[in-house]
C-alpha cells in the first residue's frame, strides 16, 4: 500500500519536467476537476460508510477523540483538491499567456467593510454552528480516573503527535521524538529562505514552482498526515499493526527478530563473533550513514540536481539537501525494517546512540 | 446617496445612527457611503487590522480560506470558554478528575467543556489547513519570509497549548498520553538521562544527567506524571502559553499588514 503511494506519488505531483510529461500522459491533472473532486468525495464517503458497517471500524473511528482525525481526512483531500484545481486551471491560463484567475486591476480595490467583514461574519457563525452542534452530539471523553501503575495498550499521545509515535517503531526516541521534530520545525522556516523561485507569489500555481509544490506536499501528506492516521487507526495493543477492519487482539504476536546491521556483517557474513571494539563494531554502519550525509549530496550536485544546486549555490543547497536527506531516511529505514529486518543502523546501546 | 434620500429612508435605525449615544460609539453612523464604510473600519479597534480597502481576490474564500481567520476565531472561543471552565477547575490531584465530572453532571448547560475540547481540536486543523493554503499560494516569499517563520512558532505554540491541556482532566486518558509525549524528552542528547551523549557529562563516577536532573524531570517536576506535573500543564495551559501566543499573534498580524497585506499577483 504504501509502496503503491509512493510509487504514483510523484506522477501525481511531479517533481520536475520529466514526471510533468507522465502526469500530462496519463491524464493524472483530470484529478483536479470537478468530476474528479466527485470522485475522490464518494471514495471516501464510500470507504467510510462501508467501513461503518465493521463493528472493529466503527469502533476507532467514532471514538470521541478520533472524530477530528475523520474530519481531518477528508479536509485536507479537499484542500488539497481545491488548491491544485485552482493550480492547473491556471497554469492553463499561463500557458494561454493569459493573467491568473486571482489577478484584478491593482485599483480595482472592494471595501472592506462590507465585502469582506460580510464573509467573516458568515464563516464565524458557520464555525460557531458547527461547534455547538459538535458539541452538543459528542460529550467529551472521560475515561477511568488517572491511576499511574495500569497503563492502557496501547497508550497513544495526542493524535497530532502520532505521526512521532509512529516513527518510533523506527527510531529511537532521541531521533524520532527530538531530533526529527526539531529538523520538521528547521525545515518548515527554512522554506522562504530554500525557494529562491519568485514565481507563483499570490496565486495558485503548480507549473512554475513544480519541485516546491512536490517536496512540500510529500512532507506534508505522506509524512505528516499519513503517519498520523497509521499511527490512529492501524496501530492497535502493542502499536502492532492491525488491518482497517481487523479486531485489535492484545495477543497478536509478532515476532521480534529484527537485527542490527553490524549482527548482519560479522555473525552472518563473516561467520565471526562481534568484535570488542565498539568502533570497529560498528564501522560498517558508520561508513553508511557517512556516505549517505558526505557522498550524496556532491554526487546529485553533479547530476541529477545540477541545475538546483547552480541556482542555490553551496550553503542554500547544503541545507536543503540535508533536510532531504533527513526526510528521505524514514521511507528508507521503513524498507529496510520491512525487507530486511534491519534494527539498528548503527547500535552502540552503551551510550544510547542507535541510529 | 445625498441627504435627503437618506432621510427618506429614514426608520429606527437611521434614528438610532444619528443619536448621540450611536455616534459617540461609532464616530460614522451607519456605514451607508462609501466615506462611512471607510470610516466604520478605520475607527473601530477590532476592524482596523484590516485595509480600508482590498484587492478583489483577497476577500474572496476561494482565495484564503479564511483558515487564518478562523484559527484566530476559534483561539478567542478557546479563551472564553477556557476562563468559564476555570471556575470550576483545581489542577490538584484530589480535585481535577471530580471537578470535571461535575462540570458535565452538575453544571446546567454543561456544553462549554466539549466546546473548549472539540475547539482545539478544530484549531489544530485549521493552523494546518491555513498553512497549507499560505504555502499553496506562495506567500512565504518575500517579503513575507519571517512572517512565516512567526507562523511556524504559532503552530508550535497551538501544538504546545493543546498538548498541555491534554492532561488536565487527569483521566486515564490524559495522562498516559502525556507519559508517553513526555517519555520522548528522555531521549534528548545531552540533556535527556537515556539520551546519546548523556553518560558523557560526568564528573568521575557521578552522573550530572539522570533521571532526577534531565530535562524530563524540569518538564514535568518529578520522575513521573505526578501532582507537580499536573500544576505546571495547568499554569503553562492557562497563563504561559496563552501570553506568548498572543504576543506572536500580534506580531503575525501586524506583519501581515506591513508586508503589503494578502498576497497579490503581479
Ligand atoms: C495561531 C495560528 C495562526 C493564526 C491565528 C494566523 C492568522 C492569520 C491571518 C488572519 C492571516 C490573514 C490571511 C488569511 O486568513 O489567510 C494570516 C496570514 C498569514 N499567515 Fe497566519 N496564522 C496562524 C498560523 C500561521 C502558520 C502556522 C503559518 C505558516 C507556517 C502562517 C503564515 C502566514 C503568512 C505567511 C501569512 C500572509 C499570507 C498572505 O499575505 O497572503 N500563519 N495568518
Amino acid at each position: 500500500m504504501l509502496t503503491f503511494i509512493l510509487l504514483t506519488f510523484f506522477f501525481i505531483f511531479p517533481p520536475n519536467d520529466w514526471f510533468y510529461k507522465w502526469n500530462k500522459k496519463f491524464k493524472l491533472d483530470l484529478i483536479w476537476t470537478n468530476k474528479g473532486g466527485i470522485l475522490i468525495l464518494l471514495g471516501l464517503l464510500t470507504f467510510f460508510l462501508f467501513g461503518l458497517t465493521d463493528e472493529n471500524f466503527k469502533l476507532i473511528a467514532l471514538k470521541p477523540d478520533n472524530v477530528p482525525i475523520v474530519g481531518l481526512i477528508f479536509l485536507v483531500a479537499f484542500f488539497t483538491w481545491l488548491s491544485m484545481k485552482q493550480a492547473t486551471e491556471n497554469d492553463k491560463r499561463i500557458d494561454n499567456n493569459e493573467k491568473v484567475n486571482e489577478y484584478h486591476d491593482p485599483d480595482d480595490k472592494v471595501l472592506t467593510w462590507p465585502d469582506l467583514v460580510y464573509i467573516e461574519l458568515i464563516a464565524l457563525v458557520l464555525c460557531t454552528v458547527l461547534l455547538v452542534v459538535w458539541s452538543i452530539a459528542l460529550p467529551a471523553p472521560l475515561e477511568q480516573p488517572a491511576n499511574p501503575t495500569l497503563s492502557p495498550n496501547p497508550s497513544k499521545a495526542p493524535w497530532y503527535f502520532l505521526g512521532l509515535q509512529e516513527m518510533l517503531v523506527y527510531f529511537d526516541p532521541w531521533i524520532a521524538g527530538v531530533l526529527f521534530p526539531t529538523l520538521m520545525l528547521i525545515g518548515l522556516m527554512a522554506i522562504p529562505y530554500l525557494d529562491t523561485n519568485k514565481e507563483g507569489v499570490g496565486y495558485y500555481s503548480f507549473k512554475q514552482r513544480k519541485m516546491a509544490v512536490s517536496f512540500f506536499m510529500f512532507g506534508w501528506l505522506v509524512l505528516w498526515v499519513l503517519l498520523i492516521v497509521i499511527g490512529t487507526f492501524l496501530r492497535g495493543p502493542n502499536w502492532n499493526f492491525f488491518g482497517p477492519f481487523e479486531y485489535w487482539d492484545i495477543h497478536k504476536l509478532e515476532p521480534l527478530t529484527n537485527i542490527n546491521l553490524s549482527d548482519y556483517i560479522y555473525i552472518i557474513w563473516f561467520r565471526s563473533g562481534l568484535p570488542e571494539n565498539i568502533l570497529l563494531r560498528e564501522i560498517g554502519g558508520f561508513i553508511l550513514i557517512l556516505g549517505y550525509f558526505l557522498i550524496l549530496p556532491p554526487l546529485f550536485a553533479k547530476t541529477m540536481l545540477k541545475k538546483l544546486y547552480q541556482k542555490l549555490g553551496n550553503f542554500r543547497y547544503s541545507v536543503f539537501i540535508i533536510l532531504i536527506l533527513f526526510a528521505m531516511s524514514l521511507p528508507i529505514k521503513m524498507y529496510l525494517r520491512w525487507l530486511f529486518n534491519l534494527k539498528y543502523i548503527i547500535a552502540i546501546p552503551e551510550y544510547f546512540f542507535n541510529i | 446617496m445625498s441627504n435627503k434620500q437618506k432621510e427618506k429612508k429614514g426608520g429606527l435605525l437611521t434614528w438610532l445612527g444619528n443619536s448621540q449615544v450611536w455616534k459617540s460609539i461609532i464616530r460614522s453612523g451607519i456605514p451607508r457611503e462609501r466615506r462611512g464604510r471607510m470610516f466604520s473600519v478605520l475607527n473601530s479597534v477590532f476592524l482596523h487590522l484590516h485595509p480600508v480597502r482590498m484587492p478583489r481576490h483577497a476577500v474572496k474564500l476561494k482565495y484564503t480560506w479564511c483558515a487564518g481567520g478562523l484559527s484566530f476565531y476559534i483561539f478567542c472561543v478557546l479563551t472564553i470558554t477556557g476562563i468559564l471552565l476555570m471556575f470550576y477547575y483545581r489542577p490538584t490531584v484530589e480535585y481535577a478528575y471530580t471537578d470535571i465530572m461535575d462540570l458535565g453532571e452538575q453544571v446546567p448547560l454543561g456544553i462549554m467543556r466539549e466546546i473548549h475540547r472539540w475547539a482545539a481540536h478544530l484549531m489544530v486543523i485549521t493552523v494546518w489547513i491555513h498553512m497549507f493554503r499560505v504555502f499553496m499560494t506562495g506567500s512565504y516569499k518575500p517579503p513575507r519570509e519571517f512572517n512565516w517563520m512567526v507562523g511556524v512558532i504559532l503552530l508550535v505554540l497551538t501544538l504546545l497549548l493543546s498538548f498541555t491541556g491534554y492532561l488536565l482532566p487527569w483521566d486515564q486518558l490524559a495522562i498516559w498520553a502525556i507519559t508517553v509525549g513526555t517519555n520522548m524528552a528522555r531521549a534528548t542528547p545531552f540533556l535527556g538521562h537515556e539520551g546519546p551523549g548523556a553518560a558523557l557529562l560526568s564528573i568521575g563516577d557521578i552522573n550530572l544527567v539522570h533521571a532526577g536532573s534531565d530535562i524530563r524531570f524540569a518538564l514535568l517536576g518529578g520522575r513521573f506524571v505526578g501532582e507537580a506535573a499536573l500544576l505546571r500543564f495547568y499554569v503553562l495551559h492557562c497563563i504561559g502559553f496563552p501570553f506568548i501566543i498572543i504576543i506572536f499573534m500580534a506580531i503575525h498580524f501586524w506583519r501581515i499588514r506591513k508586508d503589503g497585506g494578502i498576497t497579490t499577483p503581479v
